[in-house]
C-alpha cells in the first residue's frame, strides 16, 4: 500500500492532529520537523498510536522549552546518547504491561525514536546497536544534518569531507575534515532481522512509504533521513527540499533500503548530476571550493559516490532473492 | 543435599574469616555460627517455597518463618523475584553479577514473568529503566562500581524525573587502579544525585530494605529512586541465614505501582524530560529537595508496616549499646557487624562504648544522628571511601551535624577498607582506644589497616 497524499491532506487538515504542532522554535526552513511530521502522519494514518523518544538535539530543545511542548503525542527525552535504550525500555514496558493485563487497549502503539547524527553516528551508536540487536519493535529515525548543529556546527562522524565546521574548519593549511561520512545504514543493516533505509525530505513519497514499511516490519527498523540544517549548510530557508533532491540526483544520498539483507534501490534517477553541483549550492563548501586543492577533494568525492552507486547496483542484483533469514 | 552444601559454604566462610586470627575465642565463634546456620535452614524441599501466613493472636498476621542460607546477592534476587517488577534491565559486573544471574534464572525457569532487557551497558540499563518507569512500569536494575559510574548521568535524570526505581548496588572500589573488592567510593559518588541511599549490615537487611525501599520509592509523597547498598563480596557473596517472607505477603506489601503519569496513556499525552532553563529549573530542584524531606515522614510508616509482617524493626539509624555510651563509633555497612563484636568486648572490659549504624545515608538523618550523638564524650567516624582533598563523606556529615551540639564531643575520622582491605577487630579497637584516650583530632584523618 502506497501512501496516498490526498488522503493524508484530508486526514490532517487540522495540523494539531499530527502529533507535533506549530509554535516550536526550530529555524524557518529546518527539515527536522518535516521529518517528524511525515513519520507521525503515516503512523496515525495506519491506525497506530505513537509514543516518541528524542535524543538531545535541535528537535528536542526547540520543541519542549518548559512550560511549553509542541508534542501532542506522549514524548520522552532522557539524554543525548541513549534514545534507543530509553525507547527500548518504553517498548518493553508496553509488552510487559499488556502481558500482565495492566494495559487494556485495542489500538496498537508504535514507538519512534528520533535522533540527530551526533546522537546516532557518534555518541548514541552503542545504545542503537544494542537496541537493534535485542530486537525491540521500534522505529529509529535519524535526522541527519551532518554535524553538531544544535551546538553551533561542529564536526560529527556524519560530516562530509570539506564541509566547513568549527572543529574541522577549512584553514590556511588544512582543507577541513579529511574523512568520509560513516555509512550508518550499512552498520545498522549488519544486525540480524532489521529493516534499514535511507530517505530524505525532498522525496516525501519515498520517505513515507519507507515509514509505512518500517512500522509494519516485525522488529527494529531504521531510516536515515538526510535533513538539511539551513543555518549551517548556509542555504536559503526554502532550499531544504531542492538541495536534498539534488543530493539524490548527484548520488550523494542514494535512496535504498535493506530488508533482512536484501538491497533495493528505491529511486534510480534517469540522469545524474555531478557532485560539484551539489557542493556549489551550499555555503558550507564555499571555503573548500575557493582553495587551490578543491578539485582534489571534489574528484575524490565524485569517485566515491560513483563507486558506491555501482556497488549498490551490484548488491541489489546479488541479494534480490537471498534474504539473510 | 543443598542444605549440606549451604552449611559447608557457611562454614568455610567462617573458617576463612578466622585465618590469621590469633585468639581462640574467634575460632569458637565459628562453631556458634554453625549452630545458627543449622537452626535457620529450612526443613522443606522447595528452595524458595512460598510459605504460609499463619494468623496469630493480636490481629497481626505472623509468618511461619523460613530461613535459608543465602548470599546477599541471592537474597536480593529473591526480593526482586517476589516484587516481580514489570521490567528489569541489567548488565553484569563483578560483584553484582550473581544478582542478575539468579534473576535471569528465575525468569528462565518461569518463577517470575518479568520482561528482562539484557542491555549492552549500564548506561543503557539505567536509560531503559527510566523509559520503562516513565511508561508506568515497575522497573529495576542493579549494578556496582564502574557500572554505577557509567550510569551516573542517568542516575541524576531518573531522580529528576521522579521515577521510583529501586536499584540494589553491590559496593566495589571505583577504578583506578581497577579493583573488584568492596569500598564505598562508587555509591558516595552518587550521594548528591537525588536518590535515597540505604546501607545494610547483612544479607537479611539487604533483602528487607529492598522491599522497604520499593514501597518508599513509590509512595505518592516521595516518588524518588532508591539505592540499596550492600558491601561487595562480604555481603553479596557471603552466605548467611536469611528469612524470606512468603511471596504473597511481599506482593500485598508492595502492592501495584500507581504511576502519576505514563507514556502509555496516549489519551493524556505527557512530555517527559523537557528543556528546563533558568526560569523553571531552580523551582524544580526545590521540589526535589522537598521530596527528599518527605522521606522522613513516609519512611517511619513504611517500616512500621514492614515490622507488622516481618517482626523486624528498621529506622534511619540503629543504636547499638548507646544508652550510657560515652564513646560512639559511627559507620555504614557490613563493618557494623564487626564493630558490634568489638563493642561487646570493650563493654566486658568496662568501657562505655557503642555504635551508631546508619541504615539511611540519603536523605541524611541529621535529627536522629544528633539525638544519639549529643552529650557524648567522643565520636569516632569510620569511612570506607575518601574524598581527596577534603574530609571523608560520612565524617563530613557527622561533623556538620554536631555543629549545633550544646557540648562539643571530641571527634575523629578514620578511613579503612579501601579496595577491599580487611578490617579486623583490632583495627576497630585501635580507633575506640584513641577515642577513649582522648587522642582524636577533629581536623585529622587516621587510617586503619594501612601500611605507612
Amino acid at each position: 500500500m502506497a501512501v496516498n497524499l490526498k488522503q493524508l491532506a484530508v486526514e490532517f487538515e487540522d495540523p494539531n492532529k499530527i502529533g507535533i504542532t506549530s509554535g516550536h522554535r526550530l529555524c524557518p526552513g529546518c527539515a527536522a520537523p518535516m521529518t517528524a511530521k511525515m513519520a507521525l502522519m503515516v503512523a496515525k494514518h495506519l491506525g497506530y498510536d505513537v509514543v516518541v523518544g528524542l535524543a538531545t538535539g535541535c528537535l528536542e530543545v526547540s520543541t519542549t522549552i518548559f512550560p511549553y511542548s509542541a508534542w501532542s503525542v506522549p514524548y520522552i527525552h532522557n539524554a543525548f546518547e541513549n534514545v534507543a535504550a530509553t525507547i527500548s525500555g518504553v517498548e518493553t514496558a508496553y509488552r510487559a504491561l499488556k502481558k500482565r493485563g495492566k494495559l487494556k487497549r485495542e489500538k496498537p502503539i508504535k514507538f519512534i525514536a528520533f535522533g540527530g547524527d551526533g546522537g546516532t553516528y557518534d555518541i548514541g551508536l552503542q545504545a542503537l546497536s544494542g537496541a537493534v540487536e535485542r530486537g525491540h519493535d521500534f522505529l529509529y529515525i535519524l535526522y541527519d544534518n551532518e554535524g553538531y548543529m544544535n551546538t553551533g556546527n561542529q564536526r560529527s562522524g556524519s560530516t562530509p569531507p570539506g564541509s566547513y565546521t568549527t572543529t574541522a574548519p577549512v584553514g590556511k593549511k588544512l582543507p577541513g575534515k579529511p574523512q568520509l561520512k560513516k555509512n550508518i545504514v550499512e552498520i545498522v543493516a549488519a544486525h540480524e532481522n532489521v529493516y534499514a533505509a535511507t530517505a530524505t525530505v525532498g522525496e516525501p513519497i519515498d520517505y513515507m512509504n519507507k515509514v509505512e514499511k518500517a512500522l509494519n516490519f516485525e522488529g527494529p527498523s531504521f531510516i536515515a533521513v538526510l535533513s538539511p540544517c539551513v543555518r549551517f549548510w548556509r542555504i536559503p530557508n526554502d532550499a531544504a527540499v531542492s538541495i536534498t533532491k539534488l543530493a539524490v540526483q548527484s548520488k550523494y544520498w542514494p535512496l535504498y533500503e535493506v530488508e533482512k539483507g536484501v538491497y533495493r534501490i528505491t529511486k534510480k534517477p534517469r540522469s545524474f548530476k555531478p557532485i560539484r553541483d551539489f557542493l556549489e549550492q551550499q555555503g558550507r563548501f564555499r571555503a573548500l571550493l575557493s582553495r587551490p586543492d578543491a578539485d582534489k577533494v571534489i574528484s575524490m568525492l565524485q569517485d566515491y559516490v560513483d563507486k558506491r552507486w555501482e556497488r549498490l547496483l551490484a548488491l541489489e542484483e546479488a541479494t534480490k532473492d537471498k534474504p539473510a533469514r | 543435599m543443598y542444605k549440606l552444601y549451604d552449611v559447608l559454604v557457611a562454614l568455610s566462610r567462617q573458617f576463612h574469616r578466622c585465618q590469621g586470627w590469633k585468639d581462640d575465642r574467634n575460632r569458637l565463634r565459628v562453631l556458634q555460627r554453625v549452630r545458627c546456620v543449622r537452626q535457620c535452614l529450612s526443613s522443606e524441599g522447595h528452595r524458595y517455597g512460598t510459605g504460609n501466613q499463619v494468623p496469630r493472636g493480636g490481629g497481626v498476621a505472623m509468618v511461619e518463618t523460613k530461613k535459608l542460607a543465602l548470599t546477599g546477592a541471592e537474597a536480593v534476587a529473591n526480593a526482586m523475584r517476589q516484587i516481580a517488577p514489570d521490567v528489569v534491565a541489567a548488565y553484569p559486573i563483578t560483584p553484582q553479577t550473581p544478582i542478575v544471574e539468579y534473576f535471569s534464572k528465575f525468569v528462565a525457569d518461569g518463577l517470575v514473568d518479568t520482561e528482562l532487557i539484557p542491555v549492552e551497558s549500564e548506561h543503557s540499563a539505567m536509560s531503559a529503566v527510566v523509559g520503562a518507569a516513565a511508561a508506568g512500569a515497575r522497573a529495576m536494575t542493579a549494578t556496582s562500581a564502574n557500572g554505577l559510574a557509567l550510569m551516573h548521568e542517568i542516575v541524576y535524570i531518573a531522580a529528576s524525573l521522579r521515577l521510583p526505581i529501586v536499584m540494589p548496588v553491590v559496593n566495589r572500589a571505583l577504578s583506578g587502579p581497577i579493583n573488584i573488592h568492596c569500598d564505598h567510593s562508587d555509591t558516595m559518588a552518587e550521594r548528591d544525585s537525588g536518590w535515597v541511599q540505604f546501607f545494610v549490615e547483612n544479607a537479611q537487611e539487604a533483602y528487607d530494605l529492598t522491599l522497604i525501599g520499593l514501597k518508599l520509592a513509590e509512595h505518592p509523597d516521595v516518588q524518588l529512586p532508591v539505592m540499596v547498598n550492600q558491601d561487595g563480596f562480604i555481603i553479596s557473596h557471603g552466605v548467611e541465614p536469611v528469612e524470606l517472607l512468603p511471596d504473597d505477603m511481599v506482593r500485598s506489601f508492595v502492592g501495584e505501582r500507581e504511576p502519576v503519569y505514563s507514556l502509555l496513556d496516549v489519551e493524556n499525552p505527557v512530555t517527559f524530560g523537557p528543556l528546563d532553563l533558568y526560569d523553571y529549573y531552580f523551582e524544580h530542584k526545590r521540589q526535589q529537595i522537598a521530596a527528599m524531606e518527605k522521606v522522613f515522614e513516609v519512611f517511619p510508616k513504611v517500616v512500621e508496616e514492614f515490622e507488622k509482617i516481618s517482626g523486624r524493626r528498621y529506622a534511619c539509624v540503629e543504636a547499638y549499646r548507646l544508652d550510657d555510651a560515652e564513646h560512639v563509633m559511627v559507620a555504614l555497612g557490613s563493618t557494623c557487624g564487626t564493630i558490634k563484636d568489638v563493642v561487646d568486648e570493650l563493654r566486658e572490659e568496662g568501657k562505655k562504648v557503642g555504635l551508631l549504624k546508619l541504615w539511611m545515608f540519603r536523605p541524611f538523618p541529621k535529627e536522629q544522628v544528633q539525638r544519639y550523638l549529643y552529650g557524648r564524650k567522643s565520636v569516632v567516624v569510620l569511612d570506607r571511601s575518601a574524598s581527596f582533598g577534603a574530609e571523608a563523606p560520612l565524617y563530613a556529615e557527622i561533623k556538620s551535624a554536631l555543629y549545633e551540639s550544646p557540648t562539643k564531643p571530641l571527634i575523629g575520622s578514620y578511613i579503612y577498607g579501601l579496595g577491599g582491605r580487611e578490617i579486623l577487630p583490632r583495627h576497630i579497637r585501635q580507633a575506640f582506644e584513641a577515642a577513649i584516650n582522648g587522642d582524636l583530632l577533629a581536623d585529622g584523618q587516621g587510617y586503619l589497616g594501612l601500611r605507612e
